[in-house]
């Protein structure tokens, strides 16, 4: 069992989401950056997409009462384990009675930290992804009590070799497809919304980020139709919203751009105030 | 029916489909046949497929293959004869309590659209209604066919906490909130039915071309039915529909 002793700013368990869920207006959910997710798992030996905990900001702080081993990717939080210093992107084995601690945020948005075997949380149509209305519990809160699953260390070393490139986080081209709507742009904003330089608003979630920047359009509004992590959307009053992991799986704001896997990854190790630009995919 | 059908990718694992972009009963039906045709041909690629008014969209699970192609496959079994297992759509009898309790905004509706409470209510209840799809929130249908008497723009602020089960109006729609959110719509009732339940198999009784009549009921009749409902024990009305 891993006891919360504090639970950080926004923390949550989160697999790779819900599939097949979406004809009944469940959100996808899920890790907002995959990669660091999948490469904390893999460092335990855990199949990429198990359930890890991603804290947003800030850190939690975790005592343990059972022997694993534990590895922590994405954002850098200032970890300390029993009072000592570790870093990410190893593997660390845990005893009982460790105390797990993650502070102030150095760098990135969202920490991912994966257990030997996984958290064994509740799972709600096939995923372990907290969501409102869909799980039991939404976020972690202060005393929590997380089981995990029972699993031997054989597997560690099967992902070893893989390099991990953590540019992605602070890099600010965010690399997109152009969105069914892109074509009712003129020319002219069509360029400028792939050159010019975004800044993120205070209304960012895991639902979606929206930009400060004032973007004039007269694009007309859409039948209600289809949306997914990632699309970007335009409101009439010029908002650019980014949709992320958990957002609603329709939308009727013209859809003018698509991000990359790789650029969701990258947008969800961002916080207020910090540049993006859109990149067209070659 | 064959439309000009329009595809565009959203990302590298989706295609996006779309017919005419009106909200229209023939478009519908023909949304929902392409997408059981498609389920149906089991084409191995093709992970899930979501439909909404005039829209479908086809999820892949690799990258590998060129739009080109995609549209190609889709084309193909959309002009391939009709494989669709027949589906009858249920009309659902749906309970709702229009009582002053619940409907925050009958005043309001009814000093604006110069209608009387009594006639809201039994506009809003004189209507069958199309499920188009569900969407924005989990279990939140979208009803086509609210009367132009009843039609009425969104509050211009949300409320920050909308009732579970909240019968409202926006615009040319009306629906029912599944859960408790946030919300613009005009509240005129309040339905004691579960519109989505985690714990099902399939968490929505209703799918998308299935139909909706609302019915009111008394206050203390929502009351008994609610007790049902949350003892798991409610049988909840419908019909086949022929047409």
């Amino acid at each position: 069992m891993i006891k919360v002793l504090k639970a950080g700013f926004y923390s949550t368990i989160q697999d790779f989401g819900r599939y097949g869920y979406q004809e009944f207006g469940v959100p996808f959910s899920g890790v907002m950056d995959r990669k660091a997710a999948a490469f904390a798992n893999s460092l335990v030996g855990n199949y990429e997409d198990e359930a890890v905990l991603e804290m947003t900001m800030l850190g939690a702080s975790l005592q343990f009462s059972v022997n694993t081993h534990i590895a922590f990717s994405g954002a850098q939080m200032d970890a300390k384990l029993n009072d000592v210093e570790i870093t990410n992107n190893g593997s660390i084995a845990i005893k009982p009675g460790d105390i797990l601690n993650f502070g102030k945020l150095k760098w990135g948005f969202r920490c991912y930290l994966a257990v030997l075997g996984g958290f064994k949380t509740e799972t709600v149509m096939k995923s372990k992804s907290m969501c409102s209305n869909i799980t039991k519990a939404s976020r972690l809160l202060k005393n929590d009590e997380l089981a995990i699953n029972a699993s031997s260390l054989e597997n560690q070393n099967r992902y070893s070799r893989i390099r991990y490139d953590e540019s992605y986080i602070n890099s600010s081209n965010l690399e997109v497809y152009v969105g069914p709507e892109f074509e009712n742009l003129t020319d002219a904003q069509q360029k400028k919304l792939l050159s010019i330089r975004f800044t993120i608003s205070n209304n960012n979630s895991r639902m979606g980020y929206q930009l400060n920047e004032n973007f004039q359009n007269n694009l007309e509004a859409i039948i209600t139709g289809p949306v997914i992590p990632g699309t970007v959307q335009l409101t009439p009053s010029g908002k650019l919203i980014v949709l992320m992991r958990e957002c609603q799986t329709t939308g009727g704001y013209p859809r003018v751009l698509q991000l990359s896997e790789t650029a969701i990854n990258s947008l969800s190790q961002k916080y207020t105030g910090q540049a993006i630009s859109f990149k067209l995919s070659k | 029916m064959a439309f000009k059908l329009c595809y565009k990718s959203l990302g590298l694992h989706a295609v996006l489909v779309e017919w005419p972009a009106e909200i229209r009963e023939d478009v519908l039906q023909d949304v929902l046949i392409l997408k059981t045709k498609i389920e149906n041909y089991h084409v191995k690629e093709i992970i899930q497929v979501n439909s909404s008014y005039n829209s479908l969209l086809v999820f892949y699970e690799n990258i590998g293959i060129s739009l080109e192609e995609r549209i190609a496959i889709i084309d193909k079994i959309y002009s391939s004869k009709n494989n669709a297992i027949y589906v009858a759509s249920q009309l659902w009898k749906i309970p709702v309590c229009y009582d002053e309790a619940f409907g925050l905004d009958l005043d309001a509706v009814s000093i604006e659209k110069k209608v009387s409470k009594n006639d809201i209510i039994k506009q809003h209840c004189g209507v069958i209604y199309t499920v188009y799809f569900i969407g924005f929130l989990p279990g939140f249908l979208y009803l086509g066919g609210l009367d132009k008497l009843l039609q009425m723009p969104r509050k211009s602020t949300p409320r920050l906490q909308v009732a579970k089960g909240a019968v409202a109006i926006g615009g040319n729609q009306t629906g029912v909130y599944p859960n408790e959110s946030p919300g613009g719509w005009n509240i005129i009732g309040n339905s004691p039915l579960n519109f989505f339940d985690v714990s099902k198999e399939k968490p929505c009784f209703a799918k998308a071309g299935d139909r909706v009549q609302f019915y009111s009921v008394s206050l203390k009749t929502y009351n008994n039915i609610k007790t049902l409902v949350e003892a798991g024990v409610y049988e909840l009305e419908s019909e086949e529909v022929n047409d």
